[in-house]
């Protein structure tokens, strides 16, 4: 059937069937790859998108079911050459090795700092309880995090300041 | 990598429009809710509806209010909507234990109410919750709706009173005074389903127990509750020693399997400590103590 999804901002349409999971649909069919599919089982969140705002493992949610909403992947994160706050502070902090888990793990924590712009890191841990990250142990995705919160605090300070 | 089987889909527009589809796509039609327990079963092929008929959007069953002496959860609340209600932390304390033990955040942001119900998993969580509670659910064929008891509701494993061409529209919980709640659970690890769960509602009078329910999943109780247990505390006194005394009683009348989460006797007592605890932490609720 055909489908129309809003993804990173751009509406794409494509005849699908209905069993189509959408990781599959962003990687196969828009070849955006950096939605990971790991377990294939929703435990590790490799997979994470955010559909209409809100995250959800890409695994277990059928194409079909996000005709018509908006898709946002880790490729969308970036405004140009400019990375996203998170995506720096992974990077300052070493918060990932080998990289799998990442494009999950940066879609619940750019969520997580729209909900709360200073979470804690019990907050972030919370956060994040539905992922798996076999390389860094998670305190460095936690300080990661942590960076970006304090980052964009400083920013909106010094913009306000004179 | 895991594909379900072929099926058609529809997006219904509106309950009754979900009841149109199912009846016109035949018995092995299925409606999605959140999909988390569904798709998974399709992937591994356990399940292989012929169509699925789609209720997300559906506005009427969304929702928590309170109407009346009720709180009213729509069927497509998720679990994460549950736990951030301002009105289920006042008056169900039991539902927000229970969903911050649910799965993981992100699966919280897609699993429904209804979903889990009409799942009927035995180590479902919610279902242990609502029968403590005394819930009743809501369920609308062609021929109109029909109130059951939640601890009517479910039939087996995986098997409910919701009969196909049918949906759950919402869960009616009754609010009380003198009353608290607790839920507890033990897993394995973070968001892993059910070694054992055990929840209770207590109402005082004094230091009187002049009600109570206790649900428990995992542990082969029917329909989800310890009604023996219940007998043996009603109409005592709100002591630790009377707390035990029950306890002992679910635990005894419980039937747990034994599998990779534990043998049956480490889950009785499991069920032991965990009646013991939310009675207590129930109680004190109850006392405005906690
Ligand atoms: C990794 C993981 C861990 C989990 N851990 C737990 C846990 O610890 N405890 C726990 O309790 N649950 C757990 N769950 C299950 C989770 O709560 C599911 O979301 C829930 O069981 C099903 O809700 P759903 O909305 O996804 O239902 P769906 O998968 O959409 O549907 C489930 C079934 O109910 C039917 N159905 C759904 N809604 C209706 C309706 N309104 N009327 C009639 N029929 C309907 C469907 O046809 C289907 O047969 C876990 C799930 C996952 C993926
Ligand atoms: S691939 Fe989706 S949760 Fe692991
Ligand atoms: S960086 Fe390797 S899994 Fe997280």
């Amino acid at each position: 059937m055909e489908i129309t999804v809003r993804v990173n901002g751009v509406p794409q349409t494509r005849d699908v069937e209905p069993r189509l999971l959408l990781t599959h649909f962003l990687r196969d069919e828009l070849r955006l790859t950096g939605t990971h599919w790991g377990c294939d089982t929703t435990n590790c969140g490799a997979c994470v998108v955010r559909l209409d705002g809100v995250p959800v493992k890409s695994c277990t949610v059928l194409a079909v079911m996000a005709d018509g909403a908006s898709v946002d992947t880790v490729e969308g994160l970036a405004h140009g050459a400019e990375l996203d706050p998170v995506q720096e502070g992974f990077v300052t902090c070493h918060g990932l090795q080998c990289g799998f888990c990442t494009p999950g793990m940066l879609m619940t924590t750019r969520a997580l700092l729209d909900r709360d712009p200073d979470p804690s890191p019990a907050t972030i841990r919370e956060a994040i309880s539905g992922q798996i990250c076999r390389c860094t142990g998670y305190e460095n995705i936690v300080r990661s995090v942590r960076w970006a919160a304090e980052r964009t605090q400083a920013e909106q300070q010094s913009e306000v300041a004179p | 990598m895991q594909v379900p089987a072929q099926f058609a889909y529809a997006k219904a527009g509106s309950v009754d429009e979900a009841i149109a589809l199912l009846r016109r796509h035949g018995p092995d039609a299925l409606v999605v809710a959140g999909g988390h327990s569904l798709i998974p079963m399709m992937k591994l092929r356990l399940a292989e509806p012929t169509a699925l008929i789609d209720i997300n959007g559906l506005s009427e069953l969304t929702g928590v209010a309170v109407q009346g002496d009720e709180v009213r959860l729509g069927a497509m609340v998720r679990h994460g909507e549950v736990l951030d209600s301002p009105v289920v932390r006042e008056h169900f304390p039991i539902l927000a234990d229970a969903e911050r033990l649910i799965a993981d955040p992100i699966v919280r942001n897609r699993g429904t109410v209804g979903g889990s119900l009409c799942q009927a998993d035995p180590s479902e969580d919610l279902s242990a919750a609502f029968s403590a509670l005394r819930a009743s659910v809501v369920i609308r064929s062609a021929d109109g709706e029909r109130v059951v008891p939640v601890r009517e509701f479910h039939h087996g494993p995986y098997e409910t009173a919701v009969a196909h061409g049918e949906l759950l529209l919402e869960v009616r919980v009754p609010i009380r005074a003198a009353t608290g709640s607790a839920y507890q659970k033990i897993e394995r690890r973070a968001g892993d389903w059910a070694v054992a769960s055990a929840g209770a509602v207590v109402t005082l009078d004094g230091d009187t127990v002049v009600d109570v329910g206790i649900g428990l999943t995992a542990v082969g109780a029917p329909h989800f509750v310890a009604p023996e247990a219940e007998d043996a505390l009603r109409g005592g006194p709100a002591t630790d020693d009377a707390f035990a005394a029950a306890a002992r009683v679910a635990a005894e009348h419980c039937s747990p399997s034994a599998d990779q989460r534990g043998p049956v006797d480490y889950k009785r007592h499991l069920v032991g400590e965990l009646v013991t605890r939310t009675l207590q932490r129930a109680t004190a609720r109850a006392r405005g103590e906690a």
